[in-house]
């Protein structure tokens, strides 16, 4: 980029405020989803896209007003079904960068079957799940990712039901870029979206957001900035597990579990450690970090996983392009005569065979 | 001499002259009745009858072999005449296991041919199809004429030494009962002989041989046996001139999104998940990729019609398809193409419903569905064609309306519709209708929701457009800005707008037609697959002098704009429906007109004779 603004290739490099719609921020003061609004749209000029080019695609619920206050192009759903949305529009226009913005409650209940199946077929979207933990929009029933035995406003007993691990099913899925992230560290929330937006296929980035209207304080326990190192830990490519102030403690495998070191301690060392390597296509070592839950663990963010894989838009296009090759562009008038013709002339005899 | 055996294939008995049958073909799923079937329309067809089919699949792929519930048939009316139907009862049943005679038999006309396969009358099989006699040798079939013929047997004899298993050689027995339908009603064997070859010569070039061999087998054990002392012949229909292909409804289906696509200048996308009988269109459409169709099987009718809007959304030809159960999971995104005013086509090839009902049979049931079948004030433009060729034309209309009004449009076809065939005239390309698609680019003055004038159709603004980045989505939208707005009067300004913008369409459709005179004592007015029966039964009541018209509605909403004037020329209205009765809702509810409803929800098409009766009551 050039000092006077523009870029190298002469397009005007965009601000912040470009991404910034006229709309009125209608979100309760306070929301964590302020914080994600803004790393996007901090973000947004860094990537070089053209803003036409940038799609905005959401459900329903708190979360997905989001579309509405970037003034790119925005599409606003239903409840769970963005994903459904945002395929075709990646199959008709491969050349969009599509942002898909959902929560807890409608990527992983009414949405459960299209996140799943837009992460296994690796459409080349960016899923942002805003995880609260809650229903927002419909005040503060509880969703598919609250604690069991939560007390709220359905469950006034506690919830009965077993929260779902959003990181799990998204390697169940087979899903190329795994991350999480969370709404009081704009530092490492930005970092993480850059790396979702550089990414070839589904990224899904699970993003904690608190709900300080019907949940507030969820993540509060490892989150707050006293304790968030030692209840923390930033997984880094081809580094080991390590966390805590003193940079002392460690994730070591006994078998396939994880358990907590402390570095120096019965002969431990930095080379007992469970190493973090993003590009394995091996689901074992997401399911294992996936597993690290407070209180037991330090709760992982960063990229648990970032893999090649062709996306289902392009394997497509391919398909196409490849008919055509083989076929030739489709003749419509072929087609309408093709099989077995006959024609019935204007003295009403009939001759066959045509083909 | 040489002529002659061109002509006419067999040679040792003059055929009678024939003007119409109606033959079924039924035995065990597993028979391979189908392309029995199929094969004689081909012929038929090809040799210049007029020709209508009704294929009847059971709901198991295979049930027990020999079981009542396994029983398939196929059904077809060839003629030297225009015939419009599949026939009301056979002249001929081929009977391949006593369980299809079981089912078939009593629709089968009183001294109609019955040709059964000897061989399947075994204690076994009468026992399956619940026999406790042999009606082969208890008298209970003497009202027909009755031809025993060891279909199995003869097969096996005829391809001793084939070299092939046995159950291979017992596969070919549905062409040897074709060849003998063949010589009775004076078919050439070439167009057979030439897809056996094309069909088999992949796979396996001995069954392609075994297969023709039981078909000759067929035809020269009819010829020397002369089991059946005559023989028809059904001459050439007079056919308007022009070049023809047999069609059935869903491959025209198929033909005609792929054309209307063409005319249109962008690409088609299909969205859908399997059901019966929409499957096809889904089969038929995944083959012409290199048209740029682009296919999706979603994981659920519901991601298939999101995906559908969404290429619509992205510029493309946005297409879903499916059948009733699959029609009311898609309600709420229909819906929000209804308020973000997309194009979107909706295909619901209907079927016997509630709920699972009868997937492979006919129904009309879903007319009010598709009509009203979502939250809130949701209109919708429903085009349904009237007979399989005519699905082609209004797969046409349906992208045509769905585009320039920005709405989404229900293609409502039928079991009927996609499974039956007919001869087709295959359409000049420089004669099909023009779609002209005008995305909106100029920055100048835009807002996602200014209307045109004529048509109050909004603009469609792609992604991808600079300058045009804005919002939508399905909370109620501001007039012109389409910001979002809760404002109690722009709502019911909103929801009048919508209504309007559909109502409107039928400034831009073809007026009705009526079938004979516009006035007089009775008119017959129906819609979709029941065409041909209609106008079959009105066609016999004109010959004999009646006053009575038809007229058939290929535009459900908005109708046709003469359809009040057309009511009111007649003394009686009767609306027959394969549903309880859902076009005279709303026919009653928008003209006052006290009509008569007249319906039947069998899983089955109208006989012909059916309607003639209950338009005698009005006479
Ligand atoms: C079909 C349908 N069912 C229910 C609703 C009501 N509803 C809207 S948002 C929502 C839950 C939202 O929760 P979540 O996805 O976690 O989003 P949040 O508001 O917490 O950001 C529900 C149940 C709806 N809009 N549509
Ligand atoms: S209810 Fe909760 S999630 Fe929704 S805007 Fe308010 S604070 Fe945010
Ligand atoms: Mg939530």
């Amino acid at each position: 980029m050039s000092e006077n603004g523009h870029t190298t290739n002469g397009a005007v490099k965009l601000t912040r405020k470009d991404f910034t719609s006229d709309q009125e921020v209608r979100w309760c003061p306070g929301c964590g989803d302020y914080s994600i609004l803004a790393q996007v749209q901090r973000l947004m000029p860094e990537l070089g896209i053209p803003k036409e080019k940038i799609v905005f695609i959401s459900g329903i619920g708190c979360s997905s007003r989001f579309p509405y206050y970037m003034n790119t192009y925005g599409f606003h759903t239903i409840h769970g079904r963005a994903p459904a949305i945002a395929s075709g529009v990646k199959i008709a226009n491969p050349d969009l960068q599509v942002w898909v913005v959902t929560g807890d409650g409608d990527a992983l209940s009414i949405g459960g079957n299209h996140f799943m199946h837009a992460l296994r077929r690796n459409f080349d979207l960016k899923i942002l799940l805003f995880n609260n933990r809650i229903y927002g929009l419909t005040k503060g029933q509880y969703s598919p990712t609250s604690e069991f035995g939560k007390i709220n406003k359905s469950a006034p007993m506690g919830v009965i039901d077993q929260p779902i691990n959003p990181l799990y099913l998204a390697f169940a899925s087979r899903a190329t870029f795994v991350a999480r992230s969370i709404d009081i560290d704009p530092k490492h929330l930005s970092a993480t979206l850059e790396r979702a937006a550089a990414h070839k296929g589904s990224a899904f980035v699970e993003i904690y957001q608190n709900c300080n209207i019907f949940n507030d304080g969820a993540f509060k326990g490892f989150s707050e900035r006293e304790v968030r190192e030692d209840r923390v830990i930033q997984i880094e490519h081809g580094k080991p597990l390590i966390f805590g102030k003193d940079k002392n403690k460690g994730i070591r495998l006994n078998g396939l579990k994880p358990e907590v070191v402390t570095i120096g301690e019965n002969g431990i060392t930095e080379s007992d450690l469970l190493m973090h390597d993003e590009y394995s296509t091996d689901p074992l070592l997401g399911f294992i970090l996936g597993r690290m839950e407070f209180p037991e663990f330090p709760v992982p963010m960063g990229v648990f996983r970032s893999i090649e894989r062709p996306s289902y838009e392009n394997l497509l296009t391919e398909q196409v392009d490849r008919a055509v090759a083989n076929k030739g562009a489709g003749d419509l008038e072929k087609l309408l005569h093709s099989g077995e013709t006959w024609v019935i002339g204007d003295d009403g005899e009939q001759t066959n065979g045509h083909h | 001499m040489s002529d002659l055996e061109l002509e006419s294939p067999s040679t040792h008995l003059p055929p009678e002259e024939v003007e119409t049958v109606t033959i079924r073909f039924a035995g065990d799923s597993g028979d391979g009745m189908q392309v029995t079937g199929s094969q004689f329309t081909a012929t038929s067809a090809i040799i210049g009858n007029d020709i209508s089919t009704l294929p009847d699949f059971p709901a198991e792929i295979r049930a027990p072999a020999g079981s009542l519930p396994g029983v398939s048939g196929y059904q077809l009316n060839f003629s030297s005449r225009d015939i419009r139907t599949p026939g009301d009862e056979p002249n001929v049943l081929v009977a391949m296991n006593p369980a299809a005679l079981k089912t078939n038999i009593k629709d089968l006309e009183p001294g109609g041919i019955l040709v059964v396969n000897t061989d399947e009358f075994v204690a076994g099989n009468l026992k399956k199809a619940g026999y406790a006699t042999n009606p082969l040798e208890d008298g209970s079939l003497a009202g027909y004429r009755l031809f025993k013929v060891a279909i199995t047997s003869n097969t096996l004899k005829a391809l001793e030494g084939s070299g092939l298993p046995h159950k291979q050689v017992e596969r070919c027995k549905n062409f040897y009962s074709l060849g003998l339908m063949y010589w009775l009603y004076d078919r050439p064997m070439e167009q057979t002989i030439k897809w056996i070859d094309e069909k088999f010569a992949v796979r396996s070039k001995e069954i392609a041989e075994a297969n023709k061999v039981a078909l000759k087998a067929g035809f020269n054990f009819a010829d020397t046996t002369e089991l059946f002392t005559s023989h028809y012949h059904v001459a050439k229909a007079k056919i308007k001139p022009g070049k023809y292909r047999n069609i059935m409804g869903n491959e025209a289906t198929a033909l005609g999104f792929i054309a209307a696509s063409h005319v249109a200048g962008r690409p088609l996308f299909y969205g859908s998940y399997p059901i019966t009988p929409a499957s096809d269109i889904l089969h038929e459409l995944s083959k012409h990729k290199n048209f740029g169709v682009r296919t999706f099987q979603a994981e659920d009718e519901i991601a298939a019609v999101g995906a559908a809007i969404g290429a619509s959304y992205a510029g493309q030809i946005g297409i879903t398809g499916t059948s009733g159960p699959g029609v009311a999971l898609k309600s709420e995104f229909i819906n929000l193409a209804v308020m973000t005013e997309l194009p979107l086509v909706i295909i619901n090839v209907q079927r016997g419903g509630p709920s699972t009902g009868l997937p492979t049979k006919t129904e009309q049931a879903d007319l009010l569905q598709c009509m009203y079948g979502r939250n809130g004030e949701s209109p919708v433009a429903i085009v349904a064609p009237a007979t399989p060729g005519d699905c082609f034309n209004m797969a046409i209309e349906a992208v045509r309306i769905a585009t320039k009004y920005m709405v989404p449009t229900f293609f409502l076809s039928d079991g009927y519709l996609a499974n039956g065939s007919e001869p087709w005239e295959i359409p000049a390309i420089a004669d099909l209708p023009k779609i002209s698609i005008n995305f909106r680019t100029e920055t100048e003055g835009f807002f996602p929701y200014s209307r045109d004038e004529e048509t109050l159709s909004r603009p469609w603004a792609i992604p991808g457009t600079p300058g045009l980045e804005h919002r939508i989505g399905g909370i109620e939208k501001q007039h012109i800005t389409g910001n979002v707005n809760y404002d109690p009067d722009n709502h019911d300004f909103m929801c009048r707008l919508r209504a309007e913008k559909v109502e409107r369409i039928a400034n831009d459709i073809p007026p009705l037609e009526v079938f004979g005179q516009a006035t007089g004592k009775v008119l017959v007015l129906g819609w979709g697959g029941t065409h041909g029966a209609i106008t079959t039964a009105v066609e016999q009541m004109q010959e004999q002098g009646h006053a009575v018209s038809s007229a058939h509605l290929r535009y459900l909403n908005p109708f046709p704009k003469n359809l009040g004037e057309v009511l009111k020329g007649f003394e009686t209205v009767i609306i027959p429906e394969l549903n309880l009765g859902q076009l005279s809702v709303m026919v009653r509810a928008k003209y006052l007109v006290d009509a008569v409803s007249f319906t039947q929800v069998k899983g089955k098409p109208f006989k012909v004779s059916t309607l003639v009766n209950k338009i005698k009551e009005y006479l």
